[in-house]
């Protein structure tokens, strides 16, 4: 493979912080053309331009703010769950029935094989073309995505299937149908039967995870995420619109929010980090879907070592411990603490208990 | 004392057109029927319009002397203090000075209160939503609290009973914040499969993460009337779909109509109703 065509997202889609990697293609462009009309030799300017063009990339994505993260999560070029069935899963089958109202599209189920562990694969579909992205609602899942998500969940666990879920959404759909069929209630249900399903559950945020949309599928015993993607209580531009009363504001917003997935690491809330090659996973499809697969094969072995009862047992404790650092530690609060602690088994028991690290 | 006028703050929503407290004064006007009101012949209705049965929104200490039996609240975790996971700031003032303006003002800690009490007699752990306090939103201390409560209910095979009343998930603590519902749902879980008895009272309003967590995990969901109710904010929805919202969109009655709540109930029944459960629901 040539070495430039690997940083350079098709048809353009520089992002606005992107100038100076725009130029130095522009440059080589133009090289390139002058070598095949003149047949002069233009290699080792091209070299050393793309060697600047790399650097600038990697100087550009280790200092990316956290709005220019949720620019790149959003990329057009992004890889979708499309890109991840099609390169990470061998033999997949779909398996579209909720049984319940509809099939809806911004939600993908079914079974196939990663690292050859047969697995339930459930992912969040945002679309490539207009038609696609109408035909998922732009990855917005409504009621029956969740309730079909459950439904095959529950097929893995009776036939004691790994699950491995894929999260990218903006959020779950805010309409009136979604109201009327119970978005609430089918989240709500998600979380509470995730939390004490008897298979693993492996969950990678690998773009937008936008809120309870994002978490409906993300109650697992281990959380990573992609290096560019975020994960957030509301998107940056809702947060802005209420507490900045502007939401043009979004860039501050989603750096009060601590969104990207260095601040969540750093915070416990996130598992593991899985890099994205220089230049955003935009650039290169291959090796964000390689990354996240050599993640999977290593995490799923691990899980699948566990005993059933000590994984549950340890994803209990994972979510039950969610927030207990930040617990205000004054001095009114400890005394009541103490008593509750020494007599709820759990409580005491997990207080102390940071998230799993992989 | 049937509603004529469905009031407009039903589906205005939480941020748009806050339902009222009562404001102070000896005269009130109702919201919903515009009548002049004697403001403690309201109160001594329980906060309910004797009109049209208005149910104004009432903070925590207020519901608990209306639900539990007169002195049996215990508290639990009541010193329990948010602290500022994400050290959040915003347009020149910081979570930690928000807390301490609606501590202030409003005299709660958080934005739920827990503990053991009896209703008509039976013992409950009952956890009830302070609106007043960052509109009720879950924070870290909402999760802990509530999942104590839970392992409180566990532990004494006590019945779980707890008043929403909330905008959501709490912004200002991020993702720890968005954790909590899964907390919540996962504590939930336990108290399912040691078949523990979990009573979800909605009141106005409950939107967002609290909804999608444990308002909707009841064994038993009760709502008042009225209140508001729903996943995403009136507003969100309005400007996603730009079409204007039906009358009567994500009101108790709406939710009871498809399906999501089990009963809706009167402020004066819900003792009752509570008890009436609670005795059909004993081991
Ligand atoms: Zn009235």
């Amino acid at each position: 493979m040539a070495p430039e065509g690997n940083s350079k997202p098709s048809g353009g889609g520089y992002l606005d912080f992107e100038q100076k990697v725009a130029d130095l293609e522009r440059q080589m462009d133009e090289l390139r053309k002058l070598s095949a009309q003149k047949g002069i030799d233009y290699i080792v300017e091209i070299r050393r331009i793309e060697k600047d063009k790399i650097g600038e990339l990697k100087r550009l994505y280790a200092g990316l703010t956290a709005w220019q993260t949720v620019q790149v999560a959003r990329h057009p070029q992004r890889p979708l769950l499309a890109d991840y069935l099609n390169l990470m899963v061998q033999d997949f089958r779909e398996l579209h029935g909720d049984r319940c109202f509809g099939d809806d599209r911004a939600i993908v189920t079914g079974i196939g094989q990663i690292a050859r562990t047969k697995v339930l694969i459930v992912g969040q579909n945002k679309g490539k073309t207009t038609k696609e992205k109408i035909a998922c609602n732009f990855g917005c899942p409504n009621p029956e995505g969740y309730r079909k998500a459950l439904a095959k969940m529950r097929f893995a666990e009776k036939y004691g299937l790994p699950v491995v879920t894929l999260i990218d959404t903006p959020g779950a759909y805010p309409g009136i149908g979604a109201e009327e069929r119970g978005q609430a209630q089918a989240i709500a249900l998600n979380l509470c039967e995730m939390s004490r399903l008897k298979v693993p559950i492996v969950s990678i945020c690998i773009g937008e995870g936008g809120s309870g949309g994002a978490l409906g599928i993300a109650v697992g015993d281990r959380l990573a995420m992609l290096e560019f993607a975020y994960y957030s209580v509301i998107s940056p531009e809702g947060c802005a619109a209420i507490l900045w009363r502007d939401g043009s504001q979004a860039p501050d917003a989603a750096a009060a929010l601590k969104l990207t997935s260095r601040e969540l690491h750093k915070l416990g809330l996130v598992d593991a980090i899985i890099p994205e090659p220089v230049g955003g996973a935009q650039r290169n499809v291959h090796d964000t879907v390689h990354n996240v697969e050599s993640y999977l094969a290593k995490t799923l072995a691990e899980l699948n070592r566990m005993k059933l009862s000590d994984l549950v047992e340890a994803r209990y404790r994972k979510w039950r411990s969610v927030g207990s650092a930040s617990l205000g530690k004054g001095p009114k609060a400890a005394p009541t603490i103490a008593p509750i602690a020494s007599t709820g088994r759990r409580v005491a028991a997990e207080r102390d208990s940071s998230p799993a690290k992989v | 004392m049937t509603m004529t006028k469905k009031p407009k703050t039903t589906w205005g929503g939480f941020s748009l057109k806050p339902r009222k407290e009562m404001p102070e004064g000896l005269w009130t006007k109702c919201p919903a029927c515009e009548h002049m009101l004697y403001r403690s012949a309201v109160e001594k209705n329980l906060n309910v319009c004797p009109t049209c049965s208005y149910h104004f929104r009432i903070g925590a200490p207020t519901r608990i002397e209306y639900l539990a039996d007169d002195g049996t609240f215990q508290p639990l975790l009541d010193d329990l203090t948010s602290g500022d996971p994400l050290d959040f700031q915003f347009r020149g003032t910081t979570y930690k000075e928000r807390i301490l303006a609606d501590e202030k003002k409003s005299g709660a800690k958080e934005a739920i209160q827990i503990g053991k009490a009896f209703i008509k007699g039976r013992g409950v752990v009952l956890g009830v939503m302070e609106p007043n306090f960052l509109m009720g939103s879950m924070g870290a201390v909402v999760g802990e609290k509530f999942c104590a409560a839970v392992d409180k209910a566990l532990e004494e095979s006590l019945p779980l009973v707890v008043v929403s009343c909330s905008g959501g998930a709490r912004m200002h603590e991020g993702v720890v914040s968005l954790g909590q519902m899964a907390k919540t749902a996962a504590a939930l879980a336990r108290l399912d499969d040691a078949k523990g008895l979990f009573i979800s009272v909605l009141t106005d309003p409950t939107t967002g993460g609290v909804t999608a967590s444990f308002a909707m995990l009841g064994d038993v969901i009760m709502a008042e009337p009225g209140a508001l109710i729903g996943f995403a904010g009136p507003r969100t929805i309005a400007e996603t779909i730009k079409v204007e919202l039906p009358d009567g969109f994500q009101t108790a009655e709406f939710m009871l109509e498809h399906g999501f709540i089990d009963m809706i109930v009167a402020r004066k029944d819900l003792r009752s109703e509570i008890a009436r459960i609670i005795d059909y629901c004993r081991k």
